[in-house]
């Protein structure tokens, strides 16, 4: 019997007694075994409880050929024998690890960050109690910024150890907000509230959120979107990755005290939610991405809108990057700094754009595609070698001027149907059966799981943000740098705080 | 005599006030931006002035007294500053020295009110702090001395108004001088590239980063001397100018506003600030080029044929 489920991206769901059930030692070895290889890399490790037994389900994704390989093991709800820890292997698989640990309270031998993902580390703590690492040395000073931050960003506490002005160690908790979104999704039959949920596990991401929900639904319900439905999710998809971009490459400009380039991209990010507005009524794309159908078709006067827009964003974006790229006080803070290698890269299972600058080519687009990108656009991902804050943000200017590409190819000929569906939220989906939405948010990996019951409700509903990863990326990044280097190496990144503590 | 000296104490506040309203206009005018006011400072004074003082009970009487002890140095050493040819209400035999230390004090009484508190933020700005006086004190020996022996002099006053008639030498060293003193300003007041007193990063602030226990009245205080300080440091540049192409304070007061207000605001608005780590080689070069002109004046006074 082979080990794993192969699927691919755009296949419907697959039967949970489809999913072969291995046992925890065999598992273990060929995962470990593959993780060592480049081309596989976990999108999804998550436990639900089944009955008496507590079922593990492992999405493992093969790069090189394009498939999601599905397996499991299982074990009794209440054993309490420790299960050896796959992240002292393979660390990438940490975050996973650490959730079913706290969630379940299943013990992973030898793990060697034996730290909650997102819970407390016992019910008294708080942030004076955390058990934060520690070294000792006179020389030495910790600075600790956080939970609570100035201005409008989530919590998040940020724990340094420093020798002077440089950093030795940064250590990241969050989990200090719990919004229960996980729980929600199953507790409520509504699915268009799920979709309205999707789409606000983060602000900024709501778009890919809400698409991969959709692709999850559809999936379920063995029912592909149509060509035009998929074509305008891709190109609102798009139109966030560039406004996303283009806010950080202003965030980054600032940082650094670049008047210029920050007041640029701050105006034509405007411009680029706006057009998402003059859309769809929302600057974030709320309410555009539906399951089966959407509410916010194109018109042809929209669709010349959006080309006119975007054309003139990245006509005007271009120049700032080509005064960022010339502009020696800037290259003198942002090259060789944060500097996550590729091979640190690799070992973290870094996703995204991120791990693209670190010359880790991860991309869904490539990998996994769906929608357009499995039907028209054959999508090349950019990819940098230095993965220093400068690849991270030439990273970023080159993917606004190909989503900028890709926006005006798939307008081009772009017809607005006649007909297009509406959304369907009473649609009936597969029982019993396990679907996984994938989608490249800007971020990078973005991975819904849904898991139906025997009458086809949701039962289960994973999320796993790119940060997910990443964030572990940018504790890498700040080591032996200097502390007033953080900020530029935190907004290069620019990880989600709502998508990790969901 | 007590007009010219009540003119030059006015003149002194009119140019504290007016630079960073410059530098706020300018700023706004180069982002393509409407901008606030240039009374904007002003108005945020007034609500600082109105609002209370909140003081965490691990601070010591040292971070209450510290405000005032900077902004008591800052108007002291402003006072030492003549305006072209009027005269500073204090003026006395090495008042270049006392000028130069009477700020050291300020700075060290910031320092200390910062290590008061006991946040590890406000204990990596009072270091970088500590570093940054000490880095930028040889520039501003080596500039002063450069005066004094060139004009023989070591009362501002003096040295300013030494010129009678054209000399290239003096002319040469002068400008120089300007030039030196405006650089050393942009480090005193705590600029662009050496620091983004915009920024709402604490890691990355230094002067800020020391002033962020403080609110209300305190705040005001540390703003008004800050702005003195540069008003100072200004005034002594376009004094260098004033002093060899047209000695009158009508001439030198512009010129100190416009001369820090519109450098400021142009570096600003097109230029990142340096790597932390960066800015010590920023603040030995000041020094170096000090120790240049010096050197340079040293010669030029020998009168030897060059």
């Amino acid at each position: 019997m082979a080990r794993y489920l192969t699927t691919d991206n755009t296949s419907p769901a697959v039967p949970l007694a489809d999913i072969p059930e291995l046992p925890y030692g065999e598992l273990y070895d060929d995962l470990a075994d593959r993780l060592a290889q480049e081309r596989y890399h976990l999108a999804h490790y998550f436990a639900r409880e089944e009955g008496e037994r507590l079922r593990f389900y492992v999405i493992l994704l093969d790069d090189a050929d394009h498939k999601i390989l599905v397996s499991s093991f299982a074990m009794g709800y209440h054993d309490e024998a420790p299960l050896p820890s796959l992240t002292a292997l393979r660390p990438a698989a940490h975050p996973f690890e650490r959730d079913i640990a706290e969630r379940y309270g299943v013990r992973f031998d030898s793990m060697p960050w034996d730290k909650p993902l997102r819970l407390p580390a016992d019910r008294r703590a708080n942030i004076t109690n955390y058990p934060f690492y520690t070294i000792e040395g006179d020389s030495l000073h910790e600075v600790n910024v956080g939970p609570i931050h100035a201005g409008i960003i989530e919590p998040g506490a940020f724990r340094f150890i420093c020798n002077g002005e440089t950093v030795l160690h940064l250590e990241i908790a969050l989990g200090y907000q719990h919004r229960g979104v996980e729980k929600l999704m199953a507790a409520t039959g509504n699915r268009l509230r799920q979709s309205v949920l999707a789409e606000s596990i983060a602000g900024d991401t709501a778009v890919a959120g809400a698409t991969a929900f959709a692709e999850a639904v559809e999936k379920l319900a063995a029912l592909a979107a149509p060509e035009a439905l998929v074509t305008e999710r891709a190109v609102a998809l798009e139109l966030e990755r560039m406004a996303m971009h283009i806010a950080d490459t202003g965030a980054l400009s600032m940082d650094v005290g670049y008047q210029l380039g920050q007041v640029a991209c701050e105006a034509l990010r405007t411009m680029t939610i706006n057009t998402t507005q003059a859309w769809c009524g929302n600057r974030f794309g709320k309410g555009l991405v539906r399951p089966f159908g959407t509410n916010k078709p194109l018109t042809a006067e929209k669709v010349a809108m959006i080309r006119r827009n975007v054309a003139e964003i990245a006509r005007r974006y271009n120049e700032v990057r080509q005064d960022i790229k010339s502009s020696p006080t800037l290259l003198a803070r942002y090259e060789q700094c944060g500097v996550v290698p590729r091979a640190e890269m690799l070992r973290i299972g870094g996703v995204g754009m991120a791990a693209r600058a670190s010359g880790v080519e991860r991309d869904l687009r490539v990998s996994h595609p769906s929608g357009i990108f499995a039907r028209g656009i054959a999508h090349e991902s950019i990819v940098k070698r230095h993965g220093d804050v400068m690849a991270r943000l030439m990273m970023r200017c080159r993917e606004v001027l190909q989503s900028a590409e890709y926006i005006d190819r798939m307008l081009e000929s772009y017809a607005p149907a006649a007909q297009m569906p509406r959304p369907d939220y009473e649609r009936g989906l597969a029982p019993d059966s396990l679907a996984v939405g994938l989608v490249e948010a800007w971020r990078g990996e973005l991975c819904h799981v849904a898991v139906t019951d025997d009458r086809g409700r949701i039962a289960d509903y994973r999320v796993k943000d790119p940060s997910l990863h990443n964030w572990l990326a940018l504790a890498l990044a700040v080591r032996g740098e200097g502390i007033s280097d953080f900020p530029i190496c935190n907004k290069s990144f620019n990880l989600s705080y709502c998508g990790h503590d969901l | 005599m007590i007009v010219k000296t009540l003119l030059n104490t006015l003149l002194m506040a009119a140019v504290a006030i007016a630079i960073p309203g410059v530098i706020n206009r300018l700023r706004a005018r180069l982002a393509g931006r409407k901008g606030v006011s240039f009374f904007q400072h002003l108005r945020d004074a007034r609500l600082l002035a109105a609002k209370g003082a909140v003081y965490s009970h691990t601070t010591t009487l040292l971070f209450r007294v510290a405000p005032a002890v900077y902004l008591a140095a800052a108007i002291t050493a402003t006072l030492l500053i003549p305006v072209a040819d009027l005269e500073p209400i204090i003026s006395f035999e090495g008042d270049i020295i006392c000028f130069a230390y009477t700020l050291a004090l300020a700075r060290a009484a910031l320092i200390l009110a910062a290590m008061d508190t006991g946040s590890s933020f406000e204990g990596m700005g009072a270091s970088r702090e500590a570093l940054y006086g000490a880095l930028i004190e040889p520039a501003l020996m080596i500039g002063f001395a450069t005066l004094a022996m060139f004009c023989g002099y070591t009362t501002f006053a003096d040295i300013f108004a030494v010129k009678q008639s054209f000399d290239l030498h003096l002319t040469l060293v002068m400008l120089l001088a300007a030039y030196l003193f405006l650089r050393i300003t942009f480090v005193e007041a705590g600029r662009v590239p050496v620091e983004d007193p915009r920024t709402h990063l604490e890691l990355t602030m230094i002067h800020e980063v020391m002033c962020l226990d403080y609110g209300g009245i305190d705040m005001l205080m540390i703003r008004i001397g800050g702005w003195l300080k540069t008003a100072a440091f200004s005034m002594i540049a376009a004094n260098a100018i004033a002093t060899v192409s047209c000695f009158k304070w009508w001439f030198a007061a512009p010129v100190a506003i416009l001369l820090t207000g519109v450098s400021v605001g142009i570096v600003e608005s097109t230029q990142a600030r340096n790597k932390l780590s960066r800015n010590t080689t920023f603040m030995v070069t000041i020094s170096a080029l000090a120790a240049l002109i010096f050197f340079i004046g040293y010669l030029l006074q020998l009168d030897i044929n060059i």
